[in-house]
């Protein structure tokens, strides 16, 4: 440990303050008891769509298309989670499924 | 009691993706973390009030630098601030859940979100505790999993890499469900393009709040349009059936 006990737990209430502000700020800017603006109604109708497509992206973010192997284990693995989902539409054979793919793409493949 | 019991019984599938996902993300961070010299008792301690599986591994590296609560604040906000998407996109799913949401509103992780967004409660299910099931049983997935690998850390021998996929491969499921539930898939589509264009732009570790910026921009300029369609989507009229 370099940082004493003390100053490991102030770390630790800081990062947990600023956490749970991130996650709470909107219900404190737009209370229940409120009618929040129709606006950020209309926010909050659409950005589930958005904020999931970007978590995709922000999985596959240190993935690089310019150097071996060209994002072909994420790429190959993702093409059989959507063909396979498709197809049986079973949430968890497709996510088990598309992740032992990658394992085995990326342990004995692409190694 | 019953209410709850069925609450529980629903949620409980909903959440097994996250359970193998937090299992080895948990436990790797439990190890890496011991290794750092803290040990599984800090690995509980950070799981129970911080909560937020990246964010927990930058805090590795921030125990072991200088010590700088200020600058750790910030890098914080900067980690976490795509949460604020999902409180906007929840508003009114947590409206009526009374002494509940405090504790929905701390374990809203990116997993947590993308269940309670893409899941509804069976007919009859109390949405409010659907959602703290789901909720409580994520985190107490991650709390043991973090515990595991600070003590069973070197134990584990068995070649784990790639199993974060498993996290790639949940949301690459909720979105590809949100699209086939959907006629109108600019939403998504606007999303996939700003995040895609900013990671160009600014790299994989500056890019989420510039992605954040680009995607309600959008919106803001596309409102009309995208307003009309969806409440035409929202609420069904007699003749949507024929």
């Amino acid at each position: 440990m370099i940082l004493t006990i003390p100053q490991s737990l102030i770390i630790i209430a800081v990062i947990a303050i600023g956490t749970f502000l991130t996650r709470a700020l909107p219900f404190i800017l737009f209370p229940a008891h409120k009618e929040t603006p129709a606006f950020v109604r209309y926010l909050g109708n659409v950005i589930p769509f958005a904020a999931i497509a970007m978590l995709v992206i922000y999985c596959l973010k240190n993935v690089s298309l310019l150097a071996a192997p060209y994002g072909l284990p994420e790429g190959i693995a993702i093409a059989f989670i959507l063909f396979i989902h498709l197809w049986r539409r079973n949430v968890l054979l497709s996510i088990g499924g598309g992740t032992l793919l990658y394992m085995a793409l990326v342990q004995f493949v692409f190694v | 009691m019953e209410k709850k019991l069925d609450a529980f019984k629903a949620a409980f599938p909903y959440t097994l993706p996250v359970m193998t996902g937090y299992l080895f993300l948990g436990m790797a961070f439990g190890i890496l973390l011991d290794a750092r010299g803290y040990h599984f008792g800090w690995a509980i301690l950070m799981s129970v009030f911080i909560y937020a599986g990246s964010m927990q591994y930058v805090a590795i590296t921030l125990l072991t630098s200088a010590f700088n609560p200020l600058n750790a604040f910030i890098m914080t906000l900067m980690v976490n601030a795509r949460h604020l998407f999902y409180g906007l996109s929840l508003l009114d799913k947590f409206s009526t859940t009374g002494k509940k949401k405090p504790y929905l509103m701390f374990g809203l992780t990116d997993e947590t979100f993308s269940i309670l967004c893409a899941a509804n409660p069976p007919a009859g299910v109390d949405r409010g505790w659907f959602m703290f099931f789901i909720t409580i049983l994520n985190q107490s997935y991650w709390i043991i999993a973090c515990a595991l690998g600070g003590i069973l850390g070197s134990l584990v021998s068995f070649n784990t890499k790639g199993i974060d996929f498993v996290m790639t491969a949940l949301f690459v499921v909720i979105f590809l469900e949100q699209w086939l539930s959907q006629k109108n898939h600019a939403p998504a589509l606007i999303g996939l393009g700003a995040s895609i264009l900013t990671l160009l732009i600014f790299g994989p570790d500056n890019f989420i709040i510039p992605a954040m910026i680009l995607i309600l921009l959008t919106f803001t300029l596309l409102r009309k349009p995208l307003e009309a369609r969806f409440e035409e989507k929202l609420e069904p009229t007699p003749e949507s059936g024929k």
